[in-house]
């Protein structure tokens, strides 16, 4: 491995992350302000969002203040060196911390201090996944504090929202938590929802829709006409950007399944804000850029 | 049209606001968070006054350059986190302007109105545009005690555009959209 390459490699991912809006992203936002009055708060501010979007690109400067936790996922090749990667990893992810591209941003939970590097148990967090590819595919996510606050999972039934063990069910907990989100996960943003596993499994795989691109429809036909009708049915809600009223309140709809227990029915759902910083790099052995991704 | 309030901002300019107007905010605002309204509410002392000041909720990403403090990503972050503490504090310190996103509940409404002070919204994760609006940054207190994220961080604005959600009258934009989506919700959920 040659060491250099590597981290060189990995601070470039996760400055991408942070400064650059991806393309799929952008083209929604851009989208939504079609349909949203001049003169509007809804107008203004998804206005500013793509403004904002422009000058951090341009200056490489952070999107979003709130950097977020760091979800790496590596897909590598049969006996490569993952202890090593992790290592790797943690040094980029101090590295950009000193050099402004994330924010000091993680908290010891019992002493309250903060971790001025970034990097603390479980922070960033790294999943390993194998592949048949001579590559290393690696993703990288940034998801803030504001918009993980406002995800929910439901139990099925769930008598409050008369929401049975089914897919209309699962509409309902999704309507649901996108109200209870009012602007608060700095809307218009993307759902990411899992129907069954476990509590843990559940989030997880909500999360992991996020490695979609915005638009793309899910490949099981049913989910694919839950997510439409999703999207239809929110956008007769008016939350808008930022919670102020207007038509863009999410940008898309995600929907995965897992199998689950008899006993037990999980919705979960995670919601991205409109700063969804999602990038990807294929790495060669010795750490050098194959092809970006996203 | 936007309106243009500069610090101090007086009780006078905060009453002349309405929910729904556009503002560009100018002058002294000082960054609080979790940590900071913890502090003053359980009866810390502030470094400065804040009479006919503005608090704006945000961690921003401050580095130092040549000597100096340069802010390089400074958006709001969710400020009903402050519920708790911010009605006290708006009357205790005779703070005016809240800055943030995402609205606050009904003990800062009526704060609000009984002492003559807005929320303004502005946009959540418009964190490089939001800080193009920052001249300078006039000092720093807690930083050991807090870390940077969550220091107080004394900045001067130069044109910060939000929108005012809850006015001095009582009135909050947050309860208005929360009251209708519900119904177009409820709507949604009797198909």
């Amino acid at each position: 491995m040659k060491k250099a390459h590597w981290e060189k490699n990995l601070v470039e991912l996760i400055r991408r992350t942070s400064t650059d809006l991806p393309a799929d992203v952008e083209q929604s936002i851009r989208k939504g302000l079609r349909r949203e009055k001049k003169g509007t708060s809804a107008h203004d501010f998804l206005t500013m969002m793509l403004e904002n979007a422009a000058m951090a690109r341009r200056d490489s400067v952070p999107l979003c203040q709130d950097t977020g936790t760091l979800t790496f996922r590596f897909t590598v090749p049969t006996g490569f060196d993952t202890n090593g990667l992790a290592s790797l990893t943690r040094n980029a992810v101090s590295k950009a911390t000193r050099l402004g591209v994330l924010r000091q941003n993680t908290i010891d939970s019992v002493s309250g201090e903060s971790y001025v590097t970034n990097v603390a148990h479980a922070a960033p967090v790294m999943e390993f996944l194998q592949g048949a590819r001579k590559t290393v595919d690696a993703r990288l996510i940034m998801k803030g504090g504001g918009c993980e606050n406002v995800g929910r999972q439901y139990s099925l039934p769930e008598s409050s929202l008369d929401a049975r063990r089914d897919l209309e069910g699962v509409r309902r907990c999704v309507l649901d938590a996108v109200w209870q989100a009012q602007g608060r996960g700095c809307s218009p943003g993307v759902l990411g929802v899992c129907i069954g596993g476990d509590r843990a499994k559940g989030y997880a795989h909500a999360k992991e829709q996020f490695l979609r691109k915005v638009g793309e429809r899910s490949d099981v036909k049913v989910l694919a006409r839950l997510e439409e009708r999703l999207m239809r049915d929110i956008r007769r809600m008016e939350i808008g950007p930022m919670g102020l009223g207007g038509k863009s309140t999410a940008l898309d709809v995600k929907i995965g399944a897992l199998s689950r227990l008899p006993a037990s029915f999980f919705v979960s759902i995670s919601y991205m804000c409109w700063a969804f910083r999602r990038r990807g790099v294929l790495l060669g052995p010795e750490g050098g850029v194959h092809r970006w991704l996203y | 049209m936007i309106k243009a309030i500069e610090y101090p901002f007086t009780e006078e300019k905060t009453r002349g606001l309405r929910v729904g107007d556009t503002v560009s905010l100018s002058g002294r605002v000082c960054t609080g968070r979790d940590r900071l309204h913890q502090f003053l509410a359980e009866g810390g002392t502030c470094p400065v006054s804040l009479r006919d000041g503005a608090m704006y909720h945000c961690g921003p990403v401050v580095m130092q350059e040549g000597g100096k403090w340069v802010v390089r990503a400074a958006g709001p972050t969710t400020s009903i986190r402050e519920e708790p503490y911010m009605a006290d504090l708006i009357k205790s310190l005779g703070l005016r302007v809240i800055v943030g996103k995402g609205g606050m509940g009904e003990a800062t409404r009526l704060a609000c109105r009984d002492h003559g002070c807005v929320y303004l919204q502005t946009v959540g994760g418009a964190a490089a545009l939001l800080a193009a609006c920052i001249e300078r940054v006039d000092g720093v207190h807690f930083l050991a005690e807090f870390g940077s994220t969550e220091a107080m961080w004394e900045l001067h604005l130069r044109d910060l555009i939000a929108v005012v959600t809850m006015d001095a009258r009582g009135h909050s934009l947050h309860r208005t959209v929360q009251r209708k989506t519900r119904k177009a919700l409820n709507e949604l959920l009797g198909e």
